[in-house]
């Protein structure tokens, strides 16, 4: 059976092909937009699509998954880029107004990825990105 | 192809030096994105383990033509029971190691389900070593 997805948008349940048809699906420069964000990184990226998000401090949570969604991190270091670069993630999110170093940004520009950084909170994030359309993975 | 890497303890900012270096190896070696995302995920668990419960250690690396053979070898305080160091949510990371972002006691966990064979033998009061390998079909 088809996994359902609540669209918080629409008020009601679709499946993921729906989902898609309903272009529900942002881009980078909307994530950013809507977080506030700056871009740090990926500037030329900024018009590919975004449909799944995942939330966590924890890398090695990030490390078990199969899936390459959007990380939305409060972490902050080396670890975070090296994470990424290991689970093959190109979209980082970091929020509660951290900046990473010219170290981190250096790893992350080598694999090319997107790095945007927010003043909000996780939970208001996350919050916006999810009412917005975003997907979880589970 | 032979590779081998040192890891010096509490080094967290050339935590994942080896894997990268490994991911691009593979990478050009035209090994499947899956396959090496398992790899180089592993490699990666296993060196932060080294530095964050270790005195740090060696990465030996050997590639063939089907498959990768890797040792993380480390000197340091060792695993008492490693069935249970095994289990998911067993975590002993210092503070320091939770503010890096791991100590979720996910790690040898997440080896055991990406690599085809695993193999953790450990001393205490001498090392670990934490042997994997990952076949490329
Ligand atoms: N190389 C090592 N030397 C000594 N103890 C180790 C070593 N590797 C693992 N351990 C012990 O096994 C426990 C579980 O390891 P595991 O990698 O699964 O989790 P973790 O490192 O604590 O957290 P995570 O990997 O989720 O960040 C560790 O907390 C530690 O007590
Ligand atoms: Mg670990």
């Amino acid at each position: 059976m088809a996994k359902l997805f609540f669209c918080v948008k629409k008020n009601v349940y679709l499946c993921n092909e729906e989902y898609c048809k309903y272009k529900i699906i942002m881009t980078l420069r909307e994530v950013a937009r809507l977080l506030n964000g700056q871009v740090l990184l990926g500037e030329n990226r900024l018009d590919e699509e975004v449909t799944m998000g995942f939330a966590s401090d924890l890398m090695s949570e990030v490390l078990t998954l199969k899936d390459t969604p959007m990380l939305i991190t409060g972490l902050c270091n080396m670890q975070t880029i090296r994470t990424c670069d290991m689970a093959n993630l190109e979209y980082l999110v970091i929020v509660r107004n951290k900046k990473p170093t010219e170290e981190m940004l250096e790893l992350a520009q080598e694999s090319d990825m997107v790095v945007i950084t927010s003043e909000y909170s996780m939970f208001k994030a996350c919050g916006i990105l999810y009412a917005d359309g975003i997907l979880p993975l589970y | 192809m032979h590779l081998e890497y040192t890891v010096v303890e509490g080094d967290f900012v050339n935590a994942g030096t080896a894997s990268s270096s490994v991911k691009k190896a593979l990478k050009q070696l035209n090994v499947s994105p899956q396959v090496v995302k398992r790899v180089v995920v592993a490699l990666y668990e296993a060196e932060v383990n080294a530095i964050a419960h270790a005195y740090g250690g060696k990465v030996l690396v050997d590639i063939d033509s089907d498959k990768i053979k890797m040792v993380v070898a480390d000197k340091g305080p060792g695993i008492p029971d490693i069935a249970l160091a095994m289990q998911e949510g067993y975590s002993t990371a210092r503070p320091e190691v939770r503010d890096m972002g791991f100590g979720a006691g996910m790690g040898l966990p997440n080896m055991q389900k990406n690599v085809d064979k695993l193999n953790v033998s450990s001393e205490v009061g001498v090392g670990t070593t934490v042997e994997m390998v990952v076949n490329f079909v």
